[in-house]
């Protein structure tokens, strides 16, 4: 099913309360958190509150996500087998590398035909967070089918690169455009690095925009807060749509003149133009504008 | 499945339920609960826990529950997960 993945809203997977409400903030994906947000110590107890979780709470609209430990750890892989079993939509892979991918792949093959699900039916998504991830990004996304997208990981990236992490982020531009342009290469959603200061609402719109403009398709959230804030720098303007239909009505018009090319506004409207009027009026339409 | 040794889980949150569970020497289940909703749900909550031990196999333990409010999904998980700890 196609869907919007304009948001992806972390929740901790040791906490009930927030667990059981992730399903009702508006997020277009929720991601079950495994990894950085539960202690060692609780690992064992968030794996069993998110399994039971996905068994039994109404998650709504949103994209249930399960972003699992790393597999090089003592719990990943018991991660991938118990949450695997209740099928989420997708699995998280934190620090992806082509080997990591296909291992996962391979285990959800097999819990998928144990448990009689839809082979391939539970999708992945990378988490690209070190330098080998980045230089390497497009043959992880090679490395299975089952993945439906990217996520920028910018803290973990910056401390691999052993560079600072700034408000403006002009450290990350090469790991944006570059996940961005193979995401968009693969057909599959780039989703930005989260931005963590809740207080600095024009930097965070600022953030979003800048990410947005190099490609990213979404960003992910770390408070229920920011949604509202990502699906409005995300959402086409009104201005945007009228123009995307104007040329979808101009071309219709040409066509039935038999005419190959035409022009809107004094424009010559060609292939591209007509590619993004496509997809703006899609992505209304998925986001309800229209 | 045998309790070996005394185990917790969960915590005192809201929507959450703290489990301890210990050995019981003397046979079958004995379970302390308390809770903030116990004249309404009461019943409801020692029924889920009693039947989250039993399709765990424990015949024999000593449960103390002090719930904050948990729905079903979150009181077997912690019995679950106390139960594990505890073997």
């Amino acid at each position: 099913m196609e869907r919007l993945r304009r948001t992806m809203l972390f929740m901790p997977g040791n906490n009930p309360s927030m667990l059981q409400n992730a399903g009702i903030l508006g997020a277009d994906s929720v991601i079950l958190d495994l990894e950085d947000a539960v202690s060692l110590t609780e690992k064992d107890s968030a794996r069993i509150l998110v399994r039971n979780a996905i068994k039994s709470v109404n998650f709504y609209n949103s994209e249930v996500v399960v972003r699992i430990n790393p597999l090089g750890t003592e719990f990943g892989y018991e991660d991938l087998d118990v949450i695997g079993r209740v099928k989420p939509d997708a699995i998280m892979v934190p620090k992806a590398t082509e080997a990591d991918i296909k291992s996962v792949s391979e285990k959800l093959d097999k819990i998928e035909e144990e448990e009689g699900f839809e082979k391939g039916s539970i999708k992945l998504f990378a988490l690209i967070e070190s330098a080998y991830g980045l230089e390497n990004v497009y043959s992880i996304l090679q490395s299975s089918d089952r993945i439906i997208g990217m996520l920028l990981g910018a803290e973990d990236l910056t401390a691999d690169l052993g560079i600072k992490r700034t408000r403006e982020g002009e450290e990350i531009f090469y790991a944006r455009s570059r996940v961005a342009t193979a995401c968009k290469a693969c057909k599959v959603a780039a989703i930005d690095t989260p931005f963590a200061d809740m207080e600095d609402m024009e930097g965070f719109i600022k953030d979003i925009t800048r990410a947005k403009s190099l490609g990213m398709t979404g960003k992910a959230a770390i408070n229920p807060r920011q949604i509202d804030t990502i699906h409005g720098v995300y959402a086409p303007t009104e201005a945007e749509i009228r123009y995307a239909q104007r040329v979808m009505e101009a071309q219709e018009e040409a066509k039935r003149e038999g005419k190959g090319v035409f022009s809107l506004d004094g424009k010559m409207v060609d292939a591209p133009i007509i590619a993004r009027a496509q997809t703006t009026l899609n992505t209304a339409r998925l986001a309800g504008l229209i | 499945m045998k309790i070996q040794k005394p185990a917790k889980a969960g915590t005192m949150e809201s929507n959450d339920i703290y489990i301890m569970v210990q050995p019981n020497d003397e046979g079958g289940v004995i379970l302390n609960l308390e809770s903030i909703v116990m004249t309404q749900f009461g019943n409801q909550i020692k029924t889920v826990i009693m039947e989250t031990l039993k399709e765990l196999g424990v015949e024999d333990a000593v449960v103390t529950a002090k719930d904050r409010g948990a729905l079903d999904y979150t009181i077997r998980a912690r019995i679950e997960t106390a139960v594990k700890r505890g073997m």
